[in-house]
C-alpha cells in the first residue's frame, strides 16, 4: 500500500513541480543580463578607453590588443562604445519603464479599486495614447523638446503609463471582489489601507513581471529613435546609434553595425526571456498551452 | 447593430476631439516658437513680433486651438513654409507609397504566420511547433531596424540581388516598383508574423479541443477538412483583430523602415519634417495619422462585431 500511494503523490505533484523550473534558458538570459548590468554600471572604472576620442589614421580598424574589438567609422575605441552604449540603453532601458510603473499601476490600482467616472475617464484619457503609433508620438515630442537623454526618458515612460494602467486595472478588477478584501472592508479597513496592504502586494506580481516586458520594449524603441539619429544625442554612443552608423559601413566593416546590432538582441531577448517566465509564474490563469 | 455602431460612434468623436487637443498641446506648450525657427536664431525681436501677430501667436491659447480646429475641420491643415506645399498635398502624395508597403507587408506576413500556426497546431508540442514557438519568440526580440541591416547586408550588399534603397511609381514601372518594395516589406513581415502565428496557432488549438472537432474526427471527416474548414473558420475573427491591433506597430515600423529604404512615404516626411523643424507638417502629419490610427480601430471593432453576434449584443 505504501508504494502505491507514493506513486499516486507522485502523479499529482508533477505538473505543480513542472511548473516552477524555470529551464536553462532561463538563467543562461539572466546570466546575461547580469553581465551586460555590471559592465553597464563599472563602465567608468574598467580600463576602456574614451568612448568619444576620435582617432583619424585608426579609421575602421581590425580587432587588435590595442583595440579589442576594432574601431568605427571615427577611429572610436568600439569596445568602450559597445559598454557605454549598454549603460544609455540600459539607463532609459530601466528608469522609462519605472514611471510607466509607477504612474500607471497606481493610476490602474485606483481606476480598478474605485471603479465609476474616475475608471471611465481613465480608461478614455489611456485611449486617446493610445491612438498615437508609440514612434510617432515620441519623434514628435523629441521633435519639440530637442535631443537629451532624460526627456526621451519621460517621453518613453509617460509612452508606457496605458499598458501599465492596463495590466494593473485588471489584476486589480479580479481581486477587488475576493473575499480577503470584502473581509477587510468588513473589519472597518480604510480604502487606503485596503489600497496598500490588500491589493497592491497581489498587484505588484504582475505587472513587475510586465515592467521586464516594458524594458525590453523600451530598448527597442529607444533603439529605434536613436538609429534615426534622433534619440541620444551625439557623439554620445547608444546600441542603437551605433547601429545607425554601422549601417553606411556594411559593405567594408559589416561588424561595426553587427556588434551592437547582437548586444541589443540578446538583451532584448534576454528581459523577453526573463520576463514571459515571470508572467507564466505570476498568471494564475495559465492553461495547457 | 445599428445601436452599436452609435453607441462606438459616440466613443470615438471625444477620442478624436482630445487627440486632436492633444497633438496641438504638444505643439504649442512645448519649447520651440515657430516664428524662430521660421526666422532663424537671428531674427530681431520686432520682426518675431510682428510675424508671431500675423501667425496669430499672440492670441490666447484656447482661441488658437478653436480657430486651428475650425480649419482642420474644413481640411485646411496649413502649409509647410519650407516648401510651400499644404499638409493635405503633402500626405495625399505619400499615402500610396506607405499603403503599398504596410499592405506588401501584411500579406507576406499572413502569407508565413498562417501556414506556420496551421502547422504547428496541427501536431502541438511536436518538434516543429516547438522550434516555431522558439523562433517567433526570437523574432519578436528583433526591432525592425535590426532585420533591415540584416536583409539589406544578405540581399543587397553581399548577394546584389535586389536594391537597397531607391523608389519609382508603380504607374511608372511596375516591375521596378515591386523590386524596391521587397526589402521594406519583407522586413515588416518579419516583425510581423511571429504575433500572427502566435495568436492563430493558440486559438487553433483552443478550437482543436472543442466536442465539434471530436464530433467530426468521429464522422470520419480527412484531417486537412477538420483543420482547414472547421478549426481555422472560426479562428478568422482572431485573425482580424491581430491585424488590426497590430497596424499600429505596422505604422511605427513603416516609419524606421521608410527612413533605411528611402521609400518617399508617410513616415518619411514625418521623419524629414523632424530633421529640418517643419513643424507645420509634423503636426499635420501626427493629426492625420492619430486620426487615422482611431478610425481604423473603430472600423476594426466593426467589422469584429459583424463576425461575432455575440459582441455587438453586449455579451461578450
Amino acid at each position: 500500500m505504501a508504494t502505491l500511494e507514493l506513486s499516486m503523490q507522485d502523479e499529482v505533484s508533477a505538473p505543480v513541480r513542472r511548473k516552477r523550473k524555470l529551464g536553462l534558458l532561463f538563467w543562461i538570459a539572466s546570466l546575461w543580463l547580469a553581465v551586460i548590468l555590471t559592465l553597464a554600471i563599472l563602465a567608468p572604472l574598467l580600463p576602456l578607453q574614451n568612448p568619444v576620442d576620435m582617432d583619424m589614421l585608426e579609421r575602421r580598424a581590425a580587432f587588435s590588443s590595442d583595440h579589442w574589438l576594432g574601431t568605427d567609422g571615427l577611429g572610436r575605441d568600439e569596445l568602450a562604445r559597445l559598454i557605454f552604449g549598454a549603460r544609455v540603453s540600459l539607463t532609459v532601458g530601466l528608469i522609462a519603464p519605472m514611471i510607466g510603473l509607477g504612474i500607471g499601476g497606481a493610476l490602474g490600482l485606483l481606476a480598478g479599486y474605485f471603479r465609476g467616472r474616475f475608471e471611465t475617464l481613465m480608461v478614455g484619457s489611456m485611449d486617446v495614447l493610445l491612438a498615437f503609433p508609440p514612434l510617432v508620438f515620441a519623434l514628435a515630442v523629441t521633435a519639440y523638446l530637442g535631443q537629451s537623454i532624460p526627456y526621451l526618458t519621460v517621453i518613453l515612460g509617460v509612452l508606457g503609463i496605458p499598458a501599465f494602467m492596463r495590466v494593473s486595472r485588471a489584476a486589480t478588477l479580479s481581486l477587488a471582489r475576493r473575499e480577503f478584501v470584502i473581509a477587510a472592508e468588513a473589519l472597518g479597513a480604510s480604502h487606503a489601507r485596503i489600497l496598500l496592504r490588500e491589493l497592491l502586494p497581489n498587484v505588484i506580481l504582475p505587472l513587475l513581471a510586465f515592467f521586464l516586458l516594458g524594458v525590453a520594449v523600451t530598448i527597442v524603441v529607444e533603439g529605434a529613435l536613436s538609429f534615426l539619429g534622433l534619440g541620444v544625442p551625439p557623439p554620445m554612443a547608444s546600441w542603437g546609434s551605433m547601429i545607425g552608423e554601422g549601417r553606411d559601413s556594411l559593405d567594408v566593416a559589416p561588424r561595426l553595425a553587427f556588434l551592437p546590432a547582437a548586444g541589443l538582441f540578446l538583451t532584448v531577448l534576454a528581459f523577453n526571456l526573463v520576463g514571459d517566465t515571470m508572467r507564466a509564474l505570476t498568471d494564475p490563469r495559465q492553461g495547457a498551452l | 447593430m445599428v445601436a452599436f455602431v452609435a453607441r462606438r460612434f459616440l466613443y470615438v468623436v471625444p477620442v478624436l476631439l482630445a487627440v486632436s487637443l492633444l497633438t496641438f498641446l504638444i505643439a504649442s506648450l512645448l519649447p520651440g516658437d515657430l516664428a524662430y525657427v521660421i526666422l532663424g536664431d537671428q531674427a530681431t525681436p520686432e520682426k518675431v513680433a510682428a510675424l508671431r501677430h500675423d501667425m496669430g501667436l499672440d492670441q490666447p491659447l484656447w482661441w488658437r486651438y478653436l480657430s486651428w480646429l475650425g480649419h482642420v475641420l474644413q481640411g485646411d491643415l496649413g502649409r509647410s513654409f519650407r516648401t510651400g506645399q499644404t499638409v493635405l498635398q503633402a500626405v495625399s502624395e505619400r499615402i500610396p507609397v506607405s499603403l503599398e508597403l504596410m499592405l506588401m507587408a501584411e500579406f507576406i506576413g499572413l502569407l508565413i504566420g498562417v501556414p506556420v500556426a496551421i502547422a504547428c497546431a496541427a501536431r502541438a508540442g511536436g518538434a516543429f511547433d516547438r522550434f516555431m514557438t522558439g523562433s517567433a519568440f526570437a523574432m519578436l526580440s528583433m526591432p525592425s531596424f535590426l532585420v533591415a541591416i540584416l536583409l539589406i547586408y544578405l540581399f543587397a550588399v553581399e548577394l546584389r540581388w535586389l536594391p537597397a534603397t531607391g523608389y519609382v511609381p508603380f504607374t511608372e514601372e511596375p516591375l521596378a516598383n515591386l523590386r524596391f518594395f521587397v526589402l521594406p516589406a519583407l522586413t515588416l513581415a518579419l516583425a510581423e508574423w511571429p504575433g500572427i502565428m502566435r495568436v492563430l496557432r493558440s486559438d487553433m488549438i483552443a478550437t482543436l479541443q472543442e466536442d465539434y472537432i471530436a464530433l467530426a474526427k468521429a464522422k470520419g471527416l480527412k484531417p486537412s477538412r477538420i483543420l482547414f474548414v472547421h478549426a481555422l473558420k472560426p479562428s478568422s475573427l482572431t485573425l482580424v483583430t491581430v491585424t488590426g491591433i497590430n497596424i499600429g506597430r505596422l505604422l511605427g515600423g513603416t516609419l524606421i523602415v521608410e527612413s533605411i529604404f528611402a521609400l518617399p512615404g508617410i513616415g518619411r516626411l514625418l521623419v524629414g519634417a523632424i530633421y529640418t523643424r517643419d513643424l507645420v507638417i509634423l503636426q499635420g502629419v501626427v493629426l492625420l495619422v492619430a486620426c487615422g490610427f482611431v478610425i481604423v480601430n473603430f472600423i476594426v471593432d466593426m467589422l469584429y462585431a459583424v463576425l461575432d453576434p455575440r459582441i455587438r449584443h453586449g455579451h461578450a
